[in-house]
């Protein structure tokens, strides 16, 4: 589904800020695979994620999308096959815009925009099924503003938006880390609940190392812009917290130290 | 001269016909500023596109219908190329807008031939004149009320909310596939469309058009907007009632304009006061942030030296 093919990516060459933050990396993701990424600050998770919905040009390597090489194409033009929900839930969707109105223009998504009505009355009536999925009473608020929502609620509504029209690839960037614990978890099991019913191939950072474990077939770590450990199947299901923290430690030798804090 | 209450109310209607013309040009700005989140200083060299192309193509002969197309025609031209050197160049919007602007003076000299011309209200059949004020009133309160509708149906098809999703938040566009560097530039040539309709109305209705009568037109326009929404702002809530609450705010703008006229306030210091109001109305927000701001600091201070 996704073919990553030796990717690199320098941010501020020739200056003293330049950043090697992807080196060389590659990846395979099969169908329907959920695969959680994590590393410490500055591994390039993030990085990779953006290079994959075109934020920004690599500089070399290639990305392809369920055999369409999409390495060169526009980030609107790669929307088409990739859903995503960011860090910041105000990213995700249109504030001054209303519920119902968010999700038609997922609904949308690569498709062109015509002059023909921006919802209509049947889709209504769809989204206010789909809203009971995340049983947040968001069902009976179709046409409020969406800045109205809090963080834990927007996040929802983007992760619903970002599926509402089938993607080929869901990107996940940390989608939880802004959320209180409690809206956290709620909000994965919703990721759970919808990348199951629709078997999504998923790409999942956490900065948490149980979900990393506890979610998805699949578990990558990345640092200093290279994937360094890569574990699926049964030995995934039997990894834990301490085997993960191990694997770092031998890997990066003294660096883990100052890491441990923020992968616990 | 003297202040008597009955020159004023000589004055009223001229001046809401004037508020009227210039509303639609509110609506134009509203566009960008508003829904595109975009500050478009196209406008004041647009207004007088619209009047210059309006003015000579009636003087040529072309039917006054006809002449308000080109003059709406025309102003969309400047608000695409003011969109395409902020796309395609990558110009920063305010520069891009300033550039068009500043080029348009020179094209609106050509258009003109030269700084001022007339147009003789009585030999053509002009819709606004301020010989017929009342006539121009119904002409252009159905005007107003035609862009709104339009307008209200525009921004409620699939690329009208792709352009509200573009304004609001780039990136959440941009992940629904929307093409936000066309739609900026859509926005654009329709804002700057209804300016130069506006400046044609404005030309038809004084009889002339000037190389500087677009001068501030952004002033005027963000003054509409702001009072619209300082009267209207928690009573409407519904798209077509905002750009109401625009046309109302733009009319009670002349009004008032006519009053501190009518007071015999100084004329040449009218635009250092139109500049006040709207840096005061602008101002707010940023002291309404500021004031909560301090709360909030305050009050992490006070954890931190818990803490310590």
């Amino acid at each position: 589904m996704l073919e990553i093919k030796n990717i690199h990516k320098t941010f501020n060459p020739g200056t003293i800020n330049e950043k090697h933050a992807l080196n060389g990396v590659s990846l395979t993701l099969d169908d329907g695979d959920f695969v959680t990424v994590i590393g410490g600050n500055g591994a390039g998770k993030s990085t990779l994620l953006n290079a994959i919905a075109g934020t920004w040009q690599v500089d070399e390597g290639n990305i392809i999308i369920d055999g369409i090489d999409v390495t060169k194409l526009p980030e609107y033009r790669r929307a088409r096959y990739l859903g995503r929900v960011f860090q910041d839930p105000m990213n995700g969707t249109a504030a001054t815009m209303e519920i119902q109105e968010n999700l038609a223009l997922a609904k949308r998504r690569g498709k062109i925009r015509t002059l023909l009505p921006g919802i209509s009355g049947k889709e209504k009536e769809e989204y206010k099924e789909l809203l009971k999925i995340l049983d947040l009473g968001l069902e009976s608020r179709l046409t409020a503003k969406v800045g109205l929502l809090s963080g834990g609620q927007r996040q929802a509504l983007t992760l619903l938006m970002a599926s509402l029209k089938k993607p080929k690839l869901l990107l996940l960037d940390e989608h939880t880390a802004a959320l209180d614990p409690k809206t956290a978890a709620k909000v994965l099991e919703t990721t759970d609940t919808i990348v199951a019913r629709d078997s999504l191939t998923t790409l999942m950072i956490t900065h948490n190392m149980r979900d990393a474990i506890a979610h998805g077939n699949r578990l990558i770590m990345m640092m200093n812009g290279k994937i360094i450990f890569d574990i699926k199947g049964e030995e995934k299901k039997k990894l834990t917290v301490e085997d993960l923290l191990h694997k770092f430690e031998t890997v990066s030798g003294e660096e883990f130290a100052n890491d441990k804090a923020l992968l616990s | 001269m003297g202040l008597t209450l009955a020159a004023l109310a000589d004055a009223m209607p001229g001046a809401v016909a004037q508020g009227l013309i210039w509303s639609i040009m509110a609506i134009g700005v509203y566009i960008t500023y508003k829904v595109l989140d975009i500050a478009d200083l196209t406008v004041d060299g647009s207004l007088c596109t619209g009047g210059a192309v309006c003015l000579m193509m009636i003087v040529n002969g072309h039917d006054v219908w006809v002449a308000l197309i080109g003059a709406t025609l025309a102003g969309g031209a400047c608000g695409l190329v003011t969109g395409l050197l902020h796309t395609v160049m990558g110009i920063p919007a305010l520069l891009a807008g300033i550039l068009t602007q500043i080029s348009l003076y020179s094209i609106n000299l050509k258009i003109l031939g030269q700084s001022n011309r007339g147009l003789m209200a009585i030999a053509y059949d002009l819709p606004v004149t301020s010989r017929e004020v009342n006539d121009a009133l119904i002409f252009l309160a159905i005007t107003a009320v035609l862009i709104i509708v339009f307008l209200y149906w525009f921004f409620g098809t699939e690329r009208g909310c792709s352009l509200r999703a573009t304004g609001c938040n780039e990136n959440m566009a941009k992940a629904q596939g929307i093409n936000t560097n066309v739609n900026k530039v859509i926005g654009l040539a329709i804002s700057n469309a209804l300016v130069g309709l506006s400046g044609a109305l404005l030309t038809q209705y004084q009889g002339f058009a000037d190389i500087n009568m677009g001068r501030g037109a952004i002033v005027v326009g963000l003054a509409a907007v702001i009072i619209g929404e300082a009267l209207f702002g928690r009573l409407f809530k519904n798209f077509a009632l905002h750009l109401l609450s625009v046309v109302i705010g733009s009319v009670f703008y002349y009004i008032v304009l006519q009053t501190v006229i009518w007071l015999e306030f100084d004329p040449d210091l009218l635009k250092v006061l139109q500049a006040g109001v709207v840096a005061v109305f602008l101002a707010f927000p940023y002291w309404k942030g500021k004031y909560f701001k301090k709360i909030k600091t305050s009050k992490k201070g006070g954890v931190t030296n818990a803490g310590n």
